[in-house]
């Protein structure tokens, strides 16, 4: 199935769990933040959360700012 | 000593973390500045290449995290962007940028007061950057803020305190503290920010595009410190009319 990943198509498997994806990607889940269709994921939510298709989801973290 | 919030802090001076060369070299310009908030932003994960943190090499536990919503246009982009930095653990701190003019990068007054007061009524301590407008400084002052922001210059011009004569009300009028933010570009700069009254500065790019980032740092620090004890020293009055230094008496024995 498809999801919106960062703006991007990505296909992944079907009920993917959130936090299989954020490891997929080789991302630590510590210093992301996730937004699963316009709502902040908590950070116990990630080991829950079964993507559906053409869910929308923004990883986000922090970087260098002023 | 410097407190926001009812946190107490050594130094007045604020860090932004952009533009450095790299992650080492903020790192150390960091433990030169002996700042202990920081400011940094937060963006998508660049998918293609998730390795480029340079957040990895910063302690969370030594560093305040000043989160800022720099990318919002409006209140609710600002508020979406706070939401999001409260959710990645960076505590209730928050620097509310909102800034619709990538040209110009000014502060939009009317949407910086109405995320102010949405923020600080979930719990945020806001501390908004504003253009120094003492009327505004006020009313963010009632909405609850923790400190003002008015910039000394756009951001990232180094052009220095060019709104002197309106930072100079809102720190007379203020009762939060008032941290001047960008456009300082030289360690005069942050030291004339300072000798005025203002109760800490934020630096990023003065000190990020410096030839010697880490001693620019060590630099700002110094001059952060000057300003402050020149201030609670207290300046001399300024005057047109020249006022010798040295005695005027005494000097009958050059005419005998």
């Amino acid at each position: 199935m498809n999801i919106i990943v960062n703006g991007k198509q990505k296909e992944i498997a079907p009920a993917t769990i959130l936090i299989s994806l954020v490891r997929e990607l080789e991302l630590d889940p510590e210093a992301i933040v996730a937004e699963h269709n316009g709502r902040i994921v908590r950070r116990d939510e990630y080991d829950s959360l079964a993507l559906a298709e053409n869910d929308i989801l923004e990883l986000i973290r922090f970087v260098g700012g002023g | 000593m410097l407190t926001i919030a009812g946190h107490a802090f050594r130094s007045r001076l604020l860090l932004g973390t952009g533009k450095f060369s790299s992650a080492g070299i903020l790192k150390q310009a960091i433990e030169a500045s002996g700042c202990e908030m920081i400011t940094v932003a937060l963006r998508r994960v660049d998918l293609d290449d998730p390795a480029d943190d340079i957040m990895g090499v910063l302690d969370r536990k030594k560093y305040i995290f000043l989160p800022n919503t720099s990318g919002a246009r409006d209140a609710a982009e600002a508020v979406r962007l706070a939401r999001l930095a409260r959710a990645a653990g960076a505590g209730e701190w928050l620097k509310l940028e909102v800034t619709p003019d990538p040209r110009t990068l000014l502060p939009d007054p009317v949407e910086t007061l109405y995320a102010a007061e949405e923020l600080v009524k979930e719990g945020f301590k806001v501390l908004p950057y504003i253009n120094a407008d003492p009327i505004l400084a006020l009313k963010l002052q009632d909405a609850g803020v923790a400190a003002v922001m008015p910039l000394g210059a756009p951001i990232g011009t180094n052009l220095g305190l060019q709104t002197r004569l309106q930072v100079e009300i809102i720190i007379e009028q203020a009762r939060v503290p008032v941290v001047v933010d960008a456009g300082l570009g030289a360690p005069s700069h942050a030291a004339e920010a300072m000798e005025i009254g203002a109760d800490a500065v934020l630096v990023n790019t003065a000190i990020s595009v410096a030839g010697d980032p880490v001693r620019m740092a060590r630099a700002f620090a110094r001059a952060v410190i000057a300003g402050r004890e020149a201030f609670e020293a207290g300046l001399g009055p300024r005057s047109k009319q020249a006022e010798a230094s040295s005695p005027l008496t005494g000097l009958d024995f050059l005419k005998e």
